[in-house]
């Protein structure tokens, strides 16, 4: 699939777009269908889609194994991170009201953190699972 | 209160059945994980359909709108995927590494080669 | 202000050192954090434990969204104990495990096995704490997830086998258990454990209802490796690391227990469980044959982790008969059990680590003639220990099965009474196996060569021991806890 030029150059095309709508999913959640999870789940979609059509390892030398672990790690600190903070802010665990100046805003803010602790998490742990599993048949090969 | 007025139940049953009996009946690990996932998402069909008001809105108030879904069954369920997806991806794993330890994915066979490694 | 929001660090403390080791990677960061966190966890079941005893039940909103409509932790008598059972043992396992698991990892699978260590902690603690049922699924999933990866973390092949084994019996589990809740939330509207029970009491009588209860039961049952849904425990526990087996073998099936606890007592309510269904007839058969049948196959395994994992099914059938018996003693006898059951095994299953550190891994029985001369204080610490499975007075196990007879026989179960004694003659059997090989037969070529267990994981294990002979001398905080945990229990009936 490596010489395909439409694939390639087509492929070129839509990752942007794939990316862009990503975000466009993440930061709509407050209004309509949406979130973090499926965010989350079109980044690595996206990269996954590089994967394909680029092979394996260009897609390692973009996104390398321990940024992918550093992911599923930070995201899951950055939403405990959020019940942390209302914690300090003198709110119950994960209580969101406390973290603006009033409810509404302080609801919105935390929501807003979590979703990305969730979208880089579930994109962490996708893109894991991903390579996890592709990974495998080419050591086989190899070895 | 006719058979089809419940349908989506009756589809609920069918698949968690189904499901279930592919669990206990089949060898191969990998249809064992497969109708593992058709059992659970049985259970989402149990939660999600009964939540599901015929007319009904997203529960936002507004001018016009009278009648919501409720929202709880599919948050609840949007776990529940999570989840789900989390223990079919931790099932395949194991089952690539019994591959690579065994060199086989039927159960039978691997009882077999347990036995005779005397345990 | 820190001691109010003590029940949210209790779960989220350990939920976050997990991604914090992944982070890390290096392996001595990961047990340093592991100790740490489980040492401070335990430090906060203890203090919740001494507030709820001063100031009754401590409910603590997540989020502030007030219950029943947000997830609501709440702690009274029953898991207070159950609390300081499951962060107590973490705090006793975690510290000696970098001995055996040194020994018995790859350097580079090290860290992620602290990683699952903290986040099944996390699962254990919050699926005891949570007031809400679906939230109680999710850690049940969590527990359950990263205790699969732990087992499969094993060094032989069929460590493999019995996590996926496992991953299958314990998704089965779960999923009953969410159809259960399911079809509870479709009769109720709610989810909240206090809310449901106070709402249950005008639909008691539901066949959805009673559906919903087979299949928490059911679910619940083979978390909790209730005969004969046990197929999964004795391999997992076989197989498993072997700090792990020790940790999984004193928290795991007690925790699952503590859910059925809470769900017949606090949620559906005897009226339910003891009048609309013959629950306590089933249950008790089937802990009377659970006890009976796994100590006899116990008798006949040729490895001694594989004989101890069947003498927890046994174990375990006698704290299902507890709760059967429904009554003060039946229950204080189940509760207190749960602790003296979880102090035993845990001293037995350390002790094991030790020998196993020291034969490379082997546990068969073959490998462990003469052992008694080779490893003094091992081999004593097991029959010590052995004891107490036994029930010999003077160990924590004759105070459970004290209550224990003493609940059937105020039932006039007369019969119970004559089978859990004669169980009793049954493990007694298994442990003389034990004796027999350490103490009575000559070391061969094939036997241990090396000394003693490494120093900090004896005296872990010895603190085990001496703890589980002391909880069989003085019950003045086991029996005691456990009582006011039983009362606390039927209070709540109506």
């Amino acid at each position: 699939m490596r010489r395909d030029i439409v694939l390639r150059v087509i492929a070129k095309l839509i990752i942007p777009f794939m990316l862009l709508f990503a975000l466009y999913v993440q930061f709509h959640g407050d209004f309509g269908p949406g979130g973090g999870f499926q965010a989350g789940v079109i980044i690595a979609t996206a990269v996954i889609f590089y994967a394909l059509i680029f092979g394996l390892p260009a897609a390692r030398q973009l996104l390398p194994e321990w940024i992918v672990e550093t992911m599923v790690a930070s995201g899951v600190l950055v939403y405990a991170g959020v019940g942390i903070v209302s914690l300090l802010l003198g709110g119950s665990y994960l209580d969101y009201s406390v973290l603006a100046h009033d409810a509404v805003h302080g609801q919105e803010r935390g929501i807003f953190w979590v979703e990305v602790g969730v979208a880089i998490t579930v994109s962490g742990v996708m893109l894991k699972i991903f390579y996890m599993f592709a990974g495998r048949r080419r050591d086989e090969d190899n070895g | 209160m006719s058979f089809a007025s419940h349908y989506s139940y009756w589809a609920t049953i069918v698949l968690m059945i189904a499901g279930l009996y592919v669990v206990i009946a089949r060898g191969n690990l990998v249809k064992k994980l497969i109708g593992l996932g058709i059992f659970q998402t049985s259970v989402y069909l149990l939660y999600v359909a009964p939540g599901k008001l015929i007319g009904g809105t997203a529960p936002i108030i507004a001018e016009g709108y009278r009648t919501y879904s409720n929202p709880l069954p599919h948050v609840l369920i949007l776990t529940a995927i999570v989840v789900g997806v989390a223990t079919l991806a931790l099932g395949l794993a194991l089952v690539v590494r019994i591959r690579e330890a065994y060199d086989t994915i039927e159960e039978d066979e691997i009882l077999r080669l347990d036995d005779e490694d005397g345990s | 202000m820190i001691l109010d929001h003590l029940p949210a660090l209790q779960v989220v403390l350990p939920l976050i050192s997990a991604p914090v080791i992944v982070l890390v990677r290096r392996s001595r960061f990961a047990w340093l954090m592991a100790v740490a966190v489980s040492w401070v966890a335990a430090a906060i079941a203890v203090m919740l434990a001494i507030r709820v005893a001063d100031a009754g039940v401590i409910s603590y909103a997540l989020g502030n969204w007030q219950p029943p409509w947000g997830i609501e932790y709440r702690v009274d008598p029953l898991s207070a104990f159950v609390l300081v059972l499951v962060a107590g043992t973490a705090a006793i396992v975690a510290p000696f495990s970098r001995i055996s698991v040194v020994a018995e990892l790859p350097r580079e699978q090290e860290y992620l096995l602290y990683a699952m260590f903290c986040l099944c902690l996390a699962g254990l603690l919050g699926i005891t704490i949570t007031g809400d049922v679906f939230n109680l699924f999710v850690f049940l999933e969590i527990s359950s997830l990263s205790t699969y990866v732990m087992v499969a973390l094993g060094q032989k092949r069929q460590a493999l086998a019995a996590a996926y084994r496992y991953l299958i019996m314990g998704t089965i589990a779960a999923t009953f258990y969410v159809i259960g809740i399911g079809m509870l939330y479709l009769m109720t509207g709610t989810l909240n454990m206090a809310d449901l029970s106070v709402r249950l009491a005008d639909v008691t009588d539901v066949r959805p209802i009673l559906a919903a209860f087979a299949f928490i039961t059911v679910g619940i049952g083979l978390k909790l490796a209730l005969f004969p849904l046990h197929q999964w425990l004795p391999n997992a526990y076989t197989f498993a690391p072997s700090a792990v087996t020790a940790f999984l073998g004193a928290t795991a099936t007690k925790v699952s227990i503590y859910v059925l606890l809470r769900f017949y007592f606090t949620v559906f309510g005897t009226t339910l469980l003891f009048r609309a269904m013959p629950t306590d007839q089933v249950l008790m058969l089937l802990s009377l044959l659970g006890a009976v049948t796994a100590s006899l196959v116990a008798v006949f395994q040729k490895d001694i982790k594989r004989m101890f994992a069947y003498s927890s099914v046994g174990q375990v059938g006698y704290i299902t008969l507890g709760i059967s018996l429904a009554n003060t003693s039946g229950l204080t006898a189940a509760v207190v059990h749960l602790l003296n059951h979880a102090v035993t095994k845990g001293a037995i299953f350390i002790l094991i680590a030790g020998i196993t550190l020291r034969t490379g891994g082997a546990s068969g029985f073959d490998r462990l003639k003469g052992i008694g001369s080779r490893m003094p204080f091992t081999s004593f610490g097991i029959v010590i220990g052995g004891l107490s499975l036994i029930g010999v007075p003077g160990t924590a196990g004759f105070v459970s099965k004290w209550y224990l007879v003493l609940g059937a026989i105020q039932r006039g179960e007369w019969i119970v009474a004559a089978v859990v004694l004669a169980s009793s003659l049954i493990a007694a059997a298994y442990v003389w196996k034990f004796v027999e090989t350490a103490y009575l037969t000559k070391p061969d070529e094939s036997s241990v060569k090396a000394g003693e267990a490494p120093l900090p994981m004896l005296a872990f294990a010895w603190f085990m021991v001496v703890l589980c002979v002391f909880l069989g001398l003085d019950t003045s905080l086991s029996v005691g806890g456990a009582r006011a945990a039983a009362d606390f229990l039927l209070g709540g009936l109506r």
